[in-house]
């Protein structure tokens, strides 16, 4: 016979046996019996200062460890606040699983005070998602719900709890094994297919490698470097995958795409046989669809079959997991000399580096970045949106997979800093910094009450440039000047006090020359949140960029 | 071109919500869903028959086992398959044509279920060419009201849909 216990004590229990020892998130009334179970769990509760900064911190936790993210929010206002979180988890291929709270199942559909259809709403957001009705189903759906999340293509699920069943009584058995009929994914690639990829691959005058996200998610790199290093074939990446491949290794192209390099970008255009693992062919990456990789073949490795074949024809599709493809791949693919093709790349690397304007009294943000990476190579990085990110991307050498924490697919500003939260949270030993824009800061920057509050030390670096700044790019290099509601000149506003306000530490930073030592003393505080406000040149753009719609060799700056 | 697919899925609450959902959100054309239960109750099976060429074919066959509770898509061909559809048509009826419209019944092998002094409704049963020629024969005398279940379809012969995923 099992105990007899109440459905939110069965959640927390199903939630322990899966290993869950942290969850962000917010009471409200329509889980007041979940937070009473809490109050007793040994799981670490992080109590954020918004839903959606809940989601994020869980993701960020998912991202830097490849574990599920757990957070926790009341039914109406609280679920909605979780959407944007659950979002960006979608977009990004992140394991979460969102708990939230429901009005009693008697009065759901009713309009009733703090509902909203949060199943309904998050179905094109969610990998799946349950409302439960019944309390026996909560050992098997939560058991379901970490299955889901975590294997074939990773993303967030969402559990909807109706305040009744958490209440209600029934006697608990743990959940059998996990038996989905329709859910089964593929993870070993076929046979043939890799044969067939091992030819092409030998054949090939001019290969790259194109890795993504899915690389990392798999853990693929160090089979990756091995392929990369076997063929030889020169590496590019994605932004979300950045660190499958170490930056510092020659075979580096960089990040390809919108401001990628215009090595990865050319080498791609030129390249006879294109080698893709876990990347979605974003527009992104891309560019113009018609004139990406004119001239390549396609090997196309990923775990979801709808990928392949979305965005581009590909001519040796393999359904499978990186890791375990790349694995069979290396059996099969013989080392040849491709000396032309080598020197061509060299040549382009001299030719075309990464490079901004430097001086002694302009406060660059490149600068920032690259001195961020002198000093803390191994820190895990979060971004936000926008020019800090694309910064970041170009000039942080990310060396090891899991150390950039960004939101790729959705695009989220606000992101960075609760995902750094839930980062830190997960791998308190190490240093988080969010390397953040000042309007990205800003829409989740009551979090720093959490970190204060948590001792949580974080750091965020705001690249302060007073404006929405990729936007302001925008509408500098294409609609003449015209900055509409770009800047954020709050003249009074400083982040520094702002930071000390809530309790952290604000240091401000003007000059290149201050800027070592104050990285340097923001280190060496890890009890509480620090903002560096590095008050950049106002105008700086990133470079160089693809203008949006054309090909990724027509890459200007 | 269309393509009729029929989709083994879970049983449960949701599950409609959730392919309809992805029929529009991903921009296919449903021509036409029908959806009922199968021999074994955990099972619903439906036919949605959509409008696409060949890639969007596999994006939707792609996109729908993508759904947890989607067990099984299988494309069906016309040529291998039976395909039906049931209609209920409701004509006006003058006494002058009343056996005029009963012929037509008869030759399409319809049935007249419903009868009234100005009205009748007629059930067929057929495949989607049959049912629109009665209809265009009966609109002559003027279709009041129309209800179509929409085409469902099964692979002649001992092969069946099974449970696996494809
Ligand atoms: C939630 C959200 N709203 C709007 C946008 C559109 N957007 C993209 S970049 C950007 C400006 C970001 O400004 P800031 O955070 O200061 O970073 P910067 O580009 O200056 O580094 C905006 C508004 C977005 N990506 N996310």
């Amino acid at each position: 016979m099992g105990d007899i216990v109440n459905g939110a004590e069965a959640l927390i229990r199903s939630l322990e046996s899966e290993g869950v020892e942290v969850i962000f998130g917010i009471p409200g009334g329509a889980v007041l019996p979940l937070y009473d179970e809490l109050f007793d769990s040994d799981i670490v509760q992080i109590l954020t200062r918004h839903e959606q900064a809940a989601a994020h911190a869980a993701d960020g936790f998912a991202r830097a460890t490849g574990k599920v993210g757990v957070c926790i929010a009341t039914s109406g206002p609280g679920a909605t606040n979780l959407v944007t979180g659950i979002a960006n988890a979608y977009m990004d291929s992140s394991p979460i699983v969102a708990i939230t709270g429901q009005v009693t199942v008697n009065m759901i559909g009713n309009d009733a005070f703090q509902e909203a259809d949060i199943t309904g709403i998050t179905m094109p957001i969610t990998k799946h998602n349950y409302l439960i009705k019944n309390p026996r189903d909560i050992p098997r759906v939560v058991k379901e719900a970490f299955h889901i999340a975590s294997t074939g293509r990773r993303g967030p699920v969402l559990i909807d709890l109706p305040k009744d069943v958490q209440t209600e009584e029934f006697e608990y058995h743990n959940p059998g094994k996990v038996n989905l009929l329709g859910y089964r994914p593929t993870l070993k690639g076929h046979p043939r297919q890799i044969k067939r990829a091992a030819d092409l691959i030998v054949k090939s005058e001019r290969p790259v490698i194109f890795a993504g996200g899915g690389v990392i998610a798999s853990s693929a790199h160090e089979e990756l470097r091995q392929l990369a290093e076997l063929i030889p074939a020169p590496v590019t990446m994605t932004l979300m995958g950045l660190g499958a491949f170490p930056a510092s290794h020659p075979l580096s192209l960089g990040m390809i795409g919108m401001h990628g390099t215009k090595y990865a970008n050319y080498a791609v255009t030129e390249s006879d046989l294109l080698i893709a693992v876990g990347v979605r062919f974003d527009d992104r990456a891309t560019g113009k669809l018609e004139s990406f990789a004119p001239e390549a073949k396609i090997i196309h490795i990923d775990i979801d079959p709808a990928e392949i074949g979305k965005n581009v024809r590909v001519d040796v599709p393999i359904v499978g997991d990186a890791k375990l493809v790349l694995k069979e791949l290396l059996k099969y693919v013989k080392y040849r000399a491709r000396k032309e093709w080598q020197d061509k790349i060299e040549r382009w690397k001299r030719k075309y580096p990464l490079s901004y304007s430097k001086d002694d009294k302009t406060l660059r943000p490149q600068y920032i970045v690259e001195k961020v990476n002198e000093l803390v190579p191994d820190a895990v990085i979060a971004t936000e949106v926008g020019q800090n990110q694309m910064w970041t991307a170009q000039y942080f050498k990310f060396e090891k997979p899991r150390k950039l924490i960004t939101s790729g697919g959705l695009g989220t500003m606000g992101f960075g800093f609760p995902a750094s939260i839930g980062a830190k949270v997960a791998l308190p030993d190490e240093t988080v910094i969010d390397i953040a824009g000042d309007g990205s800061f800003l829409m989740n920057i009551q979090e720093l009450a959490t970190a204060v509050d948590f001792e949580i030390g974080v750091k965020v670096f705001v690249l302060n440039n007073q404006f929405l700044g990729m936007v302001r790019q925008w509408q500098e290099l294409f609609f003449n000047r015209r900055y509409s509601n770009v800047c954020l000149r709050c003249r009074r506003m400083e982040f520094t006090k702002i930071a000390e306000a809530f309790g952290g530490k604000g240091i401000e930073v003007t000059k290149p020359g201050e800027v070592e030592d104050a990285i340097k003393q923001a280190l060496e505080i890890d009890d509480r949140p620090v903002v560096v406000d590095f008050k950049i040149a106002r105008e700086e753009n990133v470079f160089p960029m693809v203008p949006a719609g054309a090909a990724i060799n027509e890459i200007i700056g | 071109m269309k393509h009729t697919l029929a989709v083994l899925v879970e049983n449960k609450p949701g599950v409609l919500a959730r392919v309809a959902g992805l029929f529009s959100r991903r921009g296919y054309n449903i021509d036409s869903l029908a959806v009922g239960i199968t021999d074994n109750e955990n099972l619903s099976r439906m036919t949605i028959v959509v409008e696409g060429d060949e890639h969007v074919l596999e994006q939707v066959t792609k996109q729908l086992n993508k759904l947890i509770e989607v067990i099984k898509v299988s494309d069906l061909q016309p040529e291998e398959s039976v395909e039906r559809e049931l209609a209920l048509i409701k004509v006006n009826v003058d006494p002058e044509k009343r056996a005029e419209i009963m012929m037509i019944t008869d030759i399409f092998r319809a049935r007249i279920v419903d009868v009234s002094t100005r009205t009748m409704i007629i059930e067929v049963t057929g495949d989607e060419d049959k049912i629109n020629a009665l209809t265009t024969l009966l609109r002559q005398y003027g279709i009041k009201e129309m209800a179509r279940t929409g085409k469902i379809a099964m692979i002649r012969g001992s092969k069946v849909i099974k449970r696996e995923k494809g």
